[in-house]
């Protein structure tokens, strides 16, 4: 009851007090010399206007977004992060639904199965995806030879291929939050709405959903950061044809040595991703339970 | 701390108003064309993996009855509440109400209100969206809801709380609401799991009558699970004493106390000293005891013994004295020890073959040490009292 006032009321400042900074310090030197500094050297150098890096200027960013094909870049790895985020939500929660009512024993099962994939390499999982996916891959000789297709269907290379493997790649981190929150809501929340007259669906709605928000948030972000910056499955699935932010790093660094240009690329893919997490958790705040 | 401090004196002066108002308005006017509803179970059978909780249970409720499901944990008793809510589908048996068959039905459409042991409020809506919730549901008009929310607010005195959420609200509080929030819905069954429980015990007895109140008021046919025999008493008007899945006795809180059916309902309601005997003789409506301690009692029993049969006699604590004459009914007792207990005094005397025995006396202000009831001796003579009724049981009945 005490503890409960004092949370709600936030005075006498116990929380906050007495911090021992000092504990955060190696982690803090740590990416003060491995993130803070490099971050800073990235942005010095997107202020070169030439590939030589003899010149300052604003020409790469200018040339970045003043060009069609980047901006399409970027619109298209922030659509690519909310595919992946939408495509896991719609099969990650009814299987919580499904975890939930579960035994204990079953939850074990279910958790060794969800983790299963987090065991192998995320390149043998892309590379296992190009054999489902490909022309003479699995998916199409079942299609072909159930006679549901004449030709076969190009899932390589396509957005659709690339969402399909990124949900299956992508799927624990949104799993594992909201497992999570789901199991430790309160069945009597949910036989209370029952009982009150609602209907399953509303139910969802009205009261799973609002609840398991923060949990769902977990994930959404997880899935979202890591399916625009995931490299390897962008680049093997979607191959040449389809360009993202990463790829076009890579291409900028390693091929076309234009290391500024490649600089202001990179903090875009920062602020991308910066953007969805923020989104993200602007919605949390419609989330809070207490 | 000041704020801890108003909170408490609040939360006083919340729970005084309410206890004050159900005793100035126990004729508060009910709401219109309510009429009370019977409920039946017929043949209830429910088992989990092989294990049988619930055992052909029958039981009819009449309308505006409260009837106690009270027995220990795994008994059966909230399973079988479960299965009227529409929770789980019974293996077999029937649930009716008002003659017409529920069984069929999801528990969105049994019209059944429940109030949970933990409230089950709903945390992320205030406590005027929580008790709105199941109107919503059905479709009524905002204007209907916000009418409906701020009658029932008035009818448990939470008007002020209406935009509060259900963590700034004491336990008490918590429970007002979801009896406002069942209520609502103008249920036709009311259920209540195990409503006490998580009261402070001061509390109880304000939210006991609050809810014995509100059950009136509302015509309601209910049904209350717990395993506290002293709230069954308090608020049921039977009691259906449970064991095993099945309905050991019911009955009204006065029979199941005073005459209980078996050796198990006596021993879980109410203590009991159980001595054992040997029917001596029969005559026309009980039995001469010869008791092992050397004591000869004279029991009322409608059970059938024959002479020599071995058997237990229960005696309340409170239907037992301490006498400084011996006598033939009176069994020689040394004292071991005496705990005062609210108006009680409870002593503890051990007979001369060993026997425990628990006697319960009213306390007199100001007197604490059994030495002075008992004039000092430490020794007494210990018999029946004049209500005495003492029970009677089959000694092979475990």
């Amino acid at each position: 009851m005490a503890g409960a006032a004092v949370a709600a009321t936030g005075s006498s400042g116990v929380p906050g007090e007495k911090v021992d900074w000092r504990l955060a310090a190696p982690l803090g030197l740590t990416y003060l010399a491995f993130f803070a500094a490099p971050f800073a050297i990235l942005l010095g150098v997107s202020f070169y206007a030439d590939p030589e890096q003899t010149r300052l200027g604003f020409e790469s960013w200018t040339k970045f977004y003043g060009d069609a094909f980047y901006l399409k870049v970027i619109l298209d790895t922030l659509k690519l992060g909310v595919f992946a985020v939408v495509a896991t939500t719609l099969l990650a929660y009814p299987l919580a639904l499904v975890f939930r009512a579960a035994s204990p024993r079953a939850q074990r099962v279910l958790i060794f199965t969800i983790l299963m994939p987090l065991l192998t390499s995320v390149v043998i999982r892309t590379f296992a995806w190009i054999v489902i996916l490909a022309r003479e891959g699995v998916i199409n000789q079942t299609l072909i030879g159930l006679g549901i297709t004449a030709t076969p269907l190009n899932l390589l290379q396509t957005e659709l291929g690339l969402v399909i493997a990124l949900t299956q790649i992508e799927m624990p981190l949104m799993l594992l939050p909201l497992l999570t929150i789901m199991n430790q809501m309160d069945q009597n929340l949910i036989d209370a709405s029952r009982a009150l007259g609602a209907s399953k669906w509303r139910t969802f709605f009205k009261v799973v959903l609002p609840l398991t928000l923060p949990g769902w948030i977990a994930g959404a972000t997880l899935v979202f950061a890591s399916a625009t910056t995931a490299f390897i499955s962008q680049s093997v699935i979607g191959g040449a044809r389809l360009v993202y932010l990463p790829a076009l790093i890579y291409q900028q660094v390693t091929v076309v040595y234009n290391w500024p240009f490649a600089a202001v690329a990179s903090l875009t893919l920062l602020f991308t991703v910066l953007a969805g997490i923020m989104a993200l958790s602007w919605l949390g705040r419609f989330a809070r339970t207490s | 701390m000041q704020q801890a401090l108003a909170r408490q004196l609040l939360k006083a002066a919340v729970t005084n108003s309410a206890g004050i108002a159900a005793i100035l308005m126990p004729t508060l006017a009910a709401p219109a064309a309510m009429t009370a509803q019977p409920l039946t179970l017929d043949g209830i059978t429910h088992s989990y993996g092989g294990g049988l909780a619930v055992d052909n249970v029958t039981l009819e409720v009449k309308g505006g009855e409260l009837v106690a499901l009270l027995g220990p944990s795994g008994c059966g008793k909230t399973t079988l509440l479960r299965i009227v809510a529409g929770f789980i589908q019974q293996g077999n048996g029937k649930v009716t109400i008002d003659g017409r068959p529920i069984d069929t039905l999801p528990p969105n459409r049994r019209e059944i209100g429940i109030v949970f042991q933990n409230y089950a409020l709903f945390p992320h809506m205030t406590v005027a969206e929580n008790i709105a919730y199941g109107l919503a549901a059905r479709g009524e008009s905002r204007e209907v809801q916000a009418q409906r929310v701020e009658e029932m607010l008035a009818t448990v005195q939470m008007a002020r709380f209406a935009d509060r959420k259900p963590k700034q609200l004491s336990g008490g509080q918590q429970q007002r609401v979801a009896l406002a929030r069942a209520l609502a819905m103008r249920p036709r069954i009311l259920l209540l799991d195990e409503p006490f429980a998580a009261l402070d015990k001061n509390l109880r007895l304000d939210m006991q009558i609050e809810i014995k109140r509100l059950q009136r008021q509302f015509a309601l046919t209910a049904i209350m699970v717990t395993h506290d025999q002293d709230e069954a008493m308090a608020i049921a008007d039977r009691i259906a004493v449970m064991s095993q899945g099945r309905i050991e006795q019911l009955g009204t809180p006065v029979q199941v106390y005073d005459e209980p059916a078996t050796l198990f309902v006596n021993n879980f309601i109410g203590s009991s000293n159980l001595l054992n005997g040997q029917v001596e003789a029969a005559f026309e409506d009980g039995y001469r005891v010869a008791l092992a301690n050397g004591a000869v009692w004279s029991v009322v029993s409608k059970a059938r013994f024959e002479p020599g049969q071995p058997v237990v006699v229960s005696v309340r604590p409170e239907q037992m004295l301490l006498a400084d004459e011996p006598a033939p009914d009176r069994i020689p007792v040394t004292l071991k020890l005496s705990l005062p207990i609210g108006g009680e005094l409870i002593h503890d005397v051990v007979s001369a073959s060993a026997e425990s025995i628990k006697v319960a006396i009213a306390r007199r202000p100001g007197i604490s040490s059994a030495d002075m009831a008992l004039g000092g001796t430490g020794t007494a003579y210990c018999g029946l009292a004049d209500h005495a009724r003492p029970a009677l049981f089959s000694a092979s009945n475990p």
